[in-house]
């Protein structure tokens, strides 16, 4: 009975957000809202069972992902008044991603069969080896492809964003760790009215 | 129905009622006496006295500090995103103090027992950098916001090592319970093993972590007046310096359970001695190292904060990962 009045309270809250995600007019704002919205995607997951992805959703999610956003949207000169843009620009794209996602999910809730068995097998053993067994077993290769992806989409953000060392100057601790004075500094007599060359 | 009213709903909220009580009370005495801890030990290491005046050894201090704090002005500064602004320091707060749900103080005694509390706190640890990114932000300062940014920065980086560490003791123990990791150490704690670099890693980033001296660069005085907190006053100021404590104790708290063996007391002879008073004593002794560490180190320099947590902390801890793992690996094949 709580379980259910829960699924309400985490399921409108979740989708309030998200409404104000895309509806307030300051940014940072934006991302504190879709940052609740994770928090209630993270509560949905406990009420199903899979106590390891709510907790992985928000250590990555939250934790991770929405600060670097923060970052980001912190550092524009957005404040809340600028004139907003006219709707009718961007709503034939926004309707027609919406439609293939609603498509998508439509599909999947309807024709997925594992979907229904992936939840009532994770009550009964502990959920995160539960889910270490099928991800070492049945889908090791898509487990380590993803993997691969992940370490190409690493190396692709540092090869981009990584500009010619020419130019810049570099630090060398060691070189800096291994200085000494006597080889630094050095005590002089100096006569007065003459300088040292 | 009425019996099963009381006796399925009722009766458990009651005493996880009570217990949140327990806790909250004994989290923030320790968080009040250990402003005092700070300033006493402080005070022998620089050959002072310290607080000695409000009551017996200055005893009553933390009530005298509370008091002035509580009569104070809350200054909010124009500009200031004023909801954010009230928010943040409370959120700090909120989450020292949720963490503690999931500690466990005796075999047993634990409020929420979940089977992923590691996950947990480690969760709600990744959510702390936001308290402090929004009071700089929201603040509508530059000293604040720089701090803010900062703080951000040296959070996320060193919660990428804190996580790979916690990896290392889950391949150990084999369970992200924390009543579990603590039962696991009872053939010896995890820092009389090879786990021993991963306690001084864990150590450090939890200093990191918890903006405390020698990474303290979030509020450095002498380069940015005061870091994220600059424009704070009064009780939500004291919101922020309270929840530093707590997440100070907090930390000392998980350093205990994951290397110091939790209640588990060091020789089995000395069992007579109930667990919660050796998990309080190990943690008094984490944070005893926390205060020696501030009294005693300088500084450091940010790009030197930024070197040591990517370029060694992190490849060191990813290195433990792996042979933990093959050891383990191994040891059961042998």
């Amino acid at each position: 009975m709580i379980a259910g009045a829960m699924f309400y309270v985490f399921a409108l809250v979740l989708i309030a957000s998200a409404v104000a995600v895309v509806s307030v007019r300051q940014p940072v704002n934006a991302v504190l809202f879709l940052i609740l919205c994770f928090f209630n995607a993270a509560g949905l997951f406990l009420l199903l069972g899979a106590e390891f992805l709510a907790f992985i959703l928000l250590i990555v999610y939250v934790g991770a992902v929405a600060v670097l956003f923060l970052f980001v949207v912190m550092m524009l000169d957005v404040q809340g008044d600028a004139p907003r843009p006219p709707l009718k620009r961007f709503l034939p794209m926004s309707l027609g991603v919406g439609a293939v996602l609603l498509v998508q999910v439509v599909v999947m809730a309807v024709f997925w069969p594992q979907a229904q068995a992936v939840i009532s097998v994770a009550t009964d053993i502990e959920n995160t080896k539960a889910l270490g067994r099928v991800l070492y077993t049945d889908f090791i290769y898509p487990f380590q492809v993803s993997g691969l992806v992940l370490l190409t989409a690493m190396i692709g953000a540092i090869a981009l964003t990584q500009r010619g060392s020419r130019g810049t100057k570099r630090q060398n601790v060691q070189a800096q760790l291994d200085r000494r004075a006597e080889d630094v500094v050095s005590l002089h007599h100096v006569e007065s009215g003459k300088g040292i060359l | 129905m009425r019996d099963d009213l009381m006796t399925i709903y009722l009766l458990p909220l009651f005493w996880m009622l009570l217990g949140i009580g327990g806790i909250l009370g004994v989290v923030l005495g320790g968080t009040a006496y250990l402003t005092y801890a700070e300033r006493k030990v402080l005070g022998a290491i620089q050959l002072r006295k310290g607080p000695n005046v409000v009551g017996p050894f200055g005893l009553l201090q933390p009530m005298a500090d509370g008091l002035k704090v509580m009569f104070k002005e809350t200054i909010i500064p124009s500009g200031a995103n004023v909801g954010l602004f009230i928010a943040a320091p409370v959120f700090t707060f909120l989450l020292a103090l949720s963490a503690w749900a999931v500690i466990p103080f005796d075999a047993g005694l634990v409020l929420a027992n979940i089977n992923v509390g590691i996950l947990y706190l480690l969760a709600i640890s990744s959510l702390g950098v936001y308290a402090i990114i929004i009071a700089g932000w929201a603040s509508n300062s530059k000293y604040a916001l720089l701090g803010g940014l900062r703080s951000a920065a040296q959070m996320v980086s060193y919660e990428v090592s804190i996580g790979l560490i916690i990896v290392t003791v889950l391949l150990q123990a084999g369970t992200l319970n924390l009543s579990k990791i603590v039962e696991a150490q009872k053939d010896g704690w995890y820092i009389f093993s090879i786990l021993l670099p991963m306690a001084v890693l864990f150590f450090a980033s939890a200093l990191a972590e918890t903006n405390r001296s020698p990474f303290d660069l979030p509020e450095g005085e002498s380069e940015l007046v005061g870091g994220f907190n600059t424009e704070y006053s009064a009780m939500i100021f004291a919101m922020f310096f309270l929840g530093e404590y707590a997440n100070m104790i907090l930390m000392s708290a998980m350093m205990t359970v994951l290397f110091l063996g939790g209640w588990l007391p060091p020789l089995a002879a000395l069992g007579f001695v109930p667990g919660f008073v050796w998990f309080a004593m190990k943690i008094v002794l984490c944070l005893f190292v926390f205060l020696w560490v501030r009294g005693t180190l300088p500084r450091y320099r940010y790009d030197q904060l930024m070197r040591i947590g990517w370029k060694f902390f992190l490849p060191l801890s990813l290195l433990w990962v792996v042979v933990v793992a093959t050891v383990k690996m191994v040891g059961e094949a042998g």
